[in-house]
């Protein structure tokens, strides 16, 4: 038989390989703020266990070394990924002593590279399955539903993310809700204001690049000092115009976040929709005039459905950048996922700034995932002719 | 009737059309030829205002064609585009109910009407119907295209090279198409071509455009035996003109007394077909039948040269 070494599996092998036997599977502390010590997989492990994960790691490592049946791979990275996340809820409560409640538990550099390796290994062989839009959604759902059923049943209670969790239970929903809210609402915002802008900046050559330029110039701005930027003329507002404090117009809190997240999202909105509908074929437009279309016809029933898949790129990248931007807000009292991070790095527990860093990263994630395949079933239907 | 009257373009400071009148009668064919970039299209989209035109005027049955909104006139002219200009995002039903559903036809008439073009063409409804242009060959766009600019049962068709991607099979099926329903409806048609053969075969009249000007406009017979300037005589071919010229003739107007041997023609047929089979079997004469198949004479090689020289 003819041996041949997978490509992108060399590299996977070499870092799964320095993850399991070099690297900190877990790591033990005291108390929340102590330093921790680092732990490997047999330490972190009972008897069993340890040297089960590092067979699973060594075998599924070595499937994404050599040229392997996709069916394989397949199997080898869902199977590493389950036996990670279970086991290291499994870690949790070995090192913990029952009773310790100061006692903090955290998944180490190993466990988080052997999870990104092997999701690269998964990701690399679901680009290659080729999977259609619906399949992708439907993968995010099975994934996201397996950690809600590892989260319900407990198995990782003893981590320490999940101890800060149940801390802080309520103010997760309500500091979520506000996250999401924030990034919703600026990006509908964004929309709303976006489209029309840009169909105006498509048809009047004069505005486009004055108002892309200006679009430009806020999106340099970084986003702390926009933050501090928006604080006065808020201010101002609450205080002179009448109504606008009932409303929650402030100088700090929820306003001046949605308003620079508004902001930098105009600037994507506004771009791919000028590009979008430039790039609608001239033909097209053209016969849409010589058979009797009105303007109006013709922008809803010619111009907006040719441009739509590039418009909704557009709100892709929105979308994600709002979710990561949100966690800034709460820098100025906006609220949302960011104020985890914030009060973690004040009080330098790690643990903390995880409980606000995931579920941001994963909101992104499963966005971006969601739209891509919005994006890809509009798109199928609407391509451009070449002629 | 359509009268276009001193119509001009310039776009800055060139002269795209200069200065061109010319009247189309009700019900006939004009062909415009010229060589590319001589202000053919500009001239056609200026009769349904796709182009406004710096002076002049153009009439459609004596109304001013700029006394009802731009969309409602272009609406009631058929318009198939230069390169076929399908919508890529509707299929093939879709983008040929296009004028009806502007129109506000009822649904049961706009599904009659799109399979009955679409047999007309040739393009199955069941199989065609439902694809997207991008799914079909240039050809099939290029009949969608026309079949699109008939839709609505317009007066006034204008056809910008319709047929130029079409092998000549189906170019010559399409072209008799486009005659019979000329005829059924009455339709009046301007058509731009490069295809000279198409030009003397299709039309009633022939514009030829040259450097935005109207060089001469004729009858085609008239355009090949009096050229009006070495430019048209360029245009229409020197080496072709008399065979163009037999092209024209019906092999009825032809026949002589007297009988002939072998398989006869019939008296529709061209006098450029009689010769060309004189020609190829090497008999100086034939016979001819009409349509119910008598006798109706002969044609003869000798007949058939001397109308094919210049007329007097
Ligand atoms: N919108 C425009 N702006 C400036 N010049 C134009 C415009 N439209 C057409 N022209 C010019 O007008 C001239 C005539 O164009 P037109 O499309 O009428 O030519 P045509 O005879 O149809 O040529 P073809 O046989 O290649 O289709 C060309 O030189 C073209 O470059
Ligand atoms: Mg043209």
């Amino acid at each position: 038989m003819n041996i041949r070494f997978d490509k992108l599996g060399v590299v996977i092998a070499a870092i799964a390989a320095y993850a399991a036997f070099l690297a900190p599977f877990a790591t033990f502390r005291a108390n929340r703020i102590v330093p921790g010590q680092a732990r490997s997989i047999l330490e972190a492990l009972p008897a069993t266990a340890g040297p089960l994960l590092l067979a699973i790691v060594v075998v599924a490592a070595l499937v994404a070394l050599f040229r392997t049946a996709l069916v394989l791979r397949l199997a080898a990275s869902v199977v590493a990924l389950a036996a990670l996340a279970l086991l290291v809820g499994v870690a949790g409560t070995f090192l913990t002593s029952a009773g310790n409640t100061f006692a903090r538990v955290s998944p180490a550099s190993g466990f988080w590279i052997l999870i990104f390796v092997f999701t690269l290994l998964l990701a690399d062989v679901l680009t290659r399955l080729n999977l259609s839009p619906w399949a992708r959604v439907g993968v995010l759902a099975a994934v996201a539903a397996a950690i809600g059923l590892l989260l319900v049943s407990g198995a990782w209670n003893d981590l320490s993310i999940l101890k800060e969790y149940a801390n802080r239970a309520d103010s997760f929903w309500a500091e979520g809700s506000k996250h999401v809210t924030l990034a919703l609402g600026s990006l509908l915002a964004a929309v709303v204001v976006g489209l029309p802008l840009g169909i105006l900046c498509h048809r009047v050559e004069r505005l486009r690049a004055g108002v892309l330029n200006v679009l430009n110039i806020i999106q340099t701005i970084p986003s702390i000092a926009l933050f501090g930027l928006l604080i006065a003329p808020l201010g101002w507002i609450a205080a002179h115009v009448p109504g606008a404090a009932a409303l929650g117009i402030r100088g700090i809190g929820t306003a001046p976040a949605f308003v620079a997240l508004f902001l930098y999202s105009l600037l994507p909105v506004v771009a791919n929709t000028v590009v979008g509908l430039a790039g609608v074929p001239r033909a097209a437009n053209d016969a849409a005039r010589g058979m009797g279309m009105t303007d109006r016809q013709r922008l809803f029933g010619v111009e907006f459905p040719l441009a739509f898949p590039v418009i909704l790129t557009g709100i892709r990248i929105v979308l994600v950048q709002n979710i990561g931007l949100a966690t800034i807000a709460a820098l100025i009292g906006g609220g949302g996922f960011g104020v985890f991070v914030f009060q973690g790095v004040g009080q330098t527990a790690m643990d903390l700034v995880l409980l606000g860093a995931v579920p941001t990263v994963a909101l992104a994630f499963a966005a971006a995932i969601i739209l891509d395949a919005v994006i890809e079933m509009t798109a199928t239907k609407r391509r451009v002719e070449t002629a | 009737m359509i009268e276009i009257e001193g119509i001009t373009k310039r776009y800055d400071a060139t002269t795209v059309v200069d200065d061109v009148s010319m009247i189309i009668e009700p019900r006939t064919i004009a062909v415009i030829v010229g060589t590319s970039g001589s202000g053919k299209t500009t001239l056609l989209r200026m009769i349904n205002r796709l182009v406004e035109p710096t002076s002049g005027i153009i009439k459609l049955d004596g109304a001013d064609n700029r006394s009802v909104p731009g969309y409602e006139l272009r609406r009631s002219i058929g318009y198939a585009i230069q390169g076929h200009g399908l919508f890529p995002h509707r299929t093939v039903a879709q983008n040929i109910a296009t004028v009806p559903v502007l129109l506000g036809w009822d649904k049961d008439r706009i599904k009659a009407r799109v399979d009955e073009l679409m047999t007309l063409y040739q393009l199955d409804p069941r199989e065609f119907g439902p694809r997207y242009p991008h799914e079909l060959s240039g050809g099939q766009q290029q009949r969608v295209g026309v079949a699109r600019a008939l839709a609505a049962e317009p007066n006034v068709l204008l056809m910008d090279e319709p047929f130029g991607a079409l092998d000549p099979i189906i170019r010559t099926k399409a072209q008799e198409d486009l005659l019979a329903i000329q005829k059924r409806f009455g339709t009046t048609i301007i058509l731009v071509t490069h295809d000279m053969e198409e030009a003397v075969h299709m039309g009633d009249k022939i514009a030829v455009m040259d450097a935005g000007k109207l060089v001469q406009y004729a009858k085609p017979a008239e355009i090949l035996a009096n050229p009006a300037s070495s430019f048209v005589e360029t245009l229409v071919g020197a080496s072709e003109r008399p065979f163009r010229l037999l092209s024209l003739g019906r092999v009825r107007d032809a026949v002589e007394n007297g009988a002939a041997e072998g398989e006869a023609i019939p008296g529709d047929a061209s006098q450029r077909d009689a010769l060309a089979e004189l020609l190829w079997s090497g008999r100086p004469a034939l016979p001819v039948k009409g349509a119910d198949g008598k006798p109706l004479g002969r044609v003869t090689v000798d007949g058939l040269v001397k109308r094919a020289a210049r007329p007097a």
